[in-house]
């Protein structure tokens, strides 16, 4: 039986610590710039707090990873390059990159550094993730958030290389990586800039009792009085088909596998990530004192794993929308 | 400069593609991509028909490229994909990276346009993997093109997909049997019924998206016919044209036209829905600039 190691988000360095301290095996952080998908104002790391936040989490025995998971364009890889430099010479546990000339970079220029194939990779089967094995010797795969139990349990039969899964927090219902949607609405995407549905081409209009969420002028939701008016996440508000007006894409819920730990565990699941770098330390310290306390439980007794009411209302209270669900990893959601 | 017709991207009438590859063949494109690339459950043509169609259009004088699914997720997806990948006739479009382990180093491929090329280390990297051509991503533009044109690897065509929807989105999701209400293992075909896929609009009913099963396209049209002068100053060899249930063939003409020098006939009229083209000018994709 292999128990998953869980991997924490570290928007900044008060996240990581709490990640840390509040059980994660691994926390994910990015620079302050655009070589990681999380590219928000006032989020991510410079040198010196990158370097502490190393020290605390190898104080405490856990470690550190570095996503510089967007794609540099045309001649602009310098700066990425430079950035998986840093994360060498900074000691960092291993970068999770997206951009095959980056990993050929970070494989020839640094041997030792461990690499992750992020989600941004669009892997979704064992014959690419393989090849990024063959090709650049990747230590672990994020599976995009688009296979049933059942294909990711095919993946993991088929390849040496560790698998890990989204196991909580926003959402993606496209295959990450190969979305353009963003960029089509704003001219910024995760892939280029390392945002989705930027804050800056976000605009509310109150008309009367109503309130318009417009991504760069499109009118992505329009919330009636008392209505819960969400982030305005193009893939996430509702449109009209025909004559039905629905969330045509998604519903503005979140992932909560955690019912599923056991299944994950028992395929060879060897982590579990946690989505959210552009949460709140209060997000990342329940979630992650959450799911610490149900993988132990599991460890301690397989047979006996239920998941506990004060997990599931301690996740619900902070999950977006209010409302989660399986994704993909149940074959009905698809 | 050659034009390039892209896969079918909806579902069709068995009928309706034979019925329109003969017009292909007589059509002034240079090279035809074939095959399904979207759902494995869309079954009008079988692997076996799109071979069969690839030797007729080939017998016709087009060069004939068999693309890969986007998105591969099954052990049923990766068995069509060997079998593309062997297929010893054709030169097969890899449209992610499975399809890429089983072509490098084997065969010359052509780098499609989901397998995320988007600076010149990794356009270096794929010429080494026996890449001869690949497509650039759809949201790159003119200014990133010009850059990893400048250090093309020796023996790379550079291909731009020029008209069409595009393509902007895969889920495991199926969008179309969703707003349908049905389960996407029995989908019942419905994207049958959509041959330039289903309208989602904005609530207040502004063309935004369309929905094509688990492809999400634009609304609008990217349409490069305008900037085809552009298009030679940057040295592209192909530019891609992406079918449309009608006036496809007399798209092609008007971008034959264009690519001869001469004015070609106005698209007004022949699109499926208005133009745009702000991803080539480093804008939104949804703008358009004339």
């Amino acid at each position: 039986m292999s128990i998953p190691e869980l991997v924490c988000p570290a928007g900044n360095l008060p996240s990581l610590k709490t990640a840390v301290d509040n059980g994660a095996d691994w926390v994910y952080m990015g620079l302050k710039d655009e070589t990681n998908a999380r590219n928000f104002a006032g989020l991510n790391f410079d040198a010196a707090s990158a370097s502490e936040g190393l020290r605390y989490a190898h104080a405490a025995g856990a470690k550190m990873l570095l996503a510089i998971n967007t794609f540099p364009q045309g001649q602009a890889s310098k700066r990425w390059q430079r950035a998986i430099d840093s994360a060498a010479g900074l000691g960092i546990d291993a970068v999770i990159l997206a951009d095959a000339g980056l990993m050929r970079y970070a494989a020839e220029r640094h041997p030792n550094l461990r690499l992750h194939l992020s989600v941004q990779t669009s892997a979704t089967n064992y014959e690419a993730i393989n090849f990024y094995h063959e090709r650049f010797g990747i230590s672990r795969a994020v599976l995009p958030r688009v296979l049933s139990l059942a294909q990711v349990a095919d993946v993991i039969k088929n390849t040496p290389v560790p698998i890990e899964v989204f196991g909580f927090g926003s959402l993606c219902v496209m295959v990450e990586g190969r979305c353009a949607l963003s960029s089509y609405v704003t001219g910024e995407s995760p892939n280029t800039r390392g945002v989705c549905s930027p804050a800056k081409a976000v605009r509310w209009e109150k008309h009367g009792d109503t309130l318009d969420a417009r991504l760069n002028g499109v009118l992505i939701d329009r919330f009636a009085a008392g209505e819960n008016a969400g982030y305005p996440t193009l893939c996430k508000g509702r449109f009209q088909v025909e004559d039905e007006t629905y969330y045509a894409i998604e519903e503005p819920s979140s992932l909560n596998a955690m019912e599923l730990l056991p299944e994950l565990a028992k395929i060879g699941v060897a982590a579990i990530k946690i989505e959210g770098r552009q949460r709140s330390p209060a997000y990342v310290a329940a979630v992650t004192r959450i799911w610490r306390a149900a993988i132990d439980a599991y460890a301690t007794n397989p047979a006996r794993f239920s998941v506990q009411p004060d997990w599931a209302s301690g996740l619900a209270r902070v999950a977006e929308g209010q409302q989660h669900t399986l994704g993909a990893y149940h074959r009905k959601w698809k | 400069m050659k034009l390039s017709l892209g896969p079918v991207l909806y579902y069709w009438t068995r009928e309706a593609l034979l019925e329109f590859y003969a017009g292909v063949a007589d059509s002034g494109v240079d090279i035809v991509y074939l095959g399904e690339v979207v759902c494995s459950r869309r079954h009008n043509l079988r692997l076996d028909d799109w071979l069969g169609l690839a030797r007729d259009l080939a017998a016709s004088g087009k060069q004939v490229v068999l693309s890969s699914q986007a998105l591969i997720e099954s052990e049923s997806d990766l068995k069509t994909l060997r079998r593309i990948a062997a297929n010893g006739d054709f030169t097969v479009e890899a449209n992610e990276m499975g399809a890429v382990r089983l072509l490098a180093g084997r065969v010359p491929f052509i780098a499609g346009p989901h397998l995320n090329i988007y600076n010149n280390e990794t356009l270096a990297w794929f010429a080494e993997l026996g890449a001869t051509r690949f497509v650039l991503p759809l949201e790159l533009s003119r200014d990133v093109l010009r850059e990893l044109q400048a250090a093309r690897p020796a023996g790379m065509q550079t291909e731009v997909f020029a008209y069409g929807r595009m393509p902007l989105a895969f889920s495991a999701r199926c969008f179309t049997a969703r707003h349908y209400n049905l389960p996407k293992d029995d989908c019942q075909f419905r994207c049958l019924d959509d041959a330039d896929g289903l309208a989602l609009q904005t609530r207040e009913k502004a063309a935004f998206l369309t929905l094509n099963g688990i492809q999400t396209q634009s609304a609008l049209v990217y349409d490069l016919s305008d900037a085809i002068g552009q298009l030679r100053d940057l040295e592209i060899d192909v530019a891609r044209i992406s079918p449309q249930s009608h006036n496809t063939l007399a798209i092609i003409d008007s971008f034959r036209e264009r690519c001869a020098g001469r004015t070609g006939a106005s698209l007004e009229g022949l699109r499926v829905a208005p133009p745009c083209n702000g991803y080539w000018y480093g804008v939104p994709g949804m703008e358009y600039r004339t």
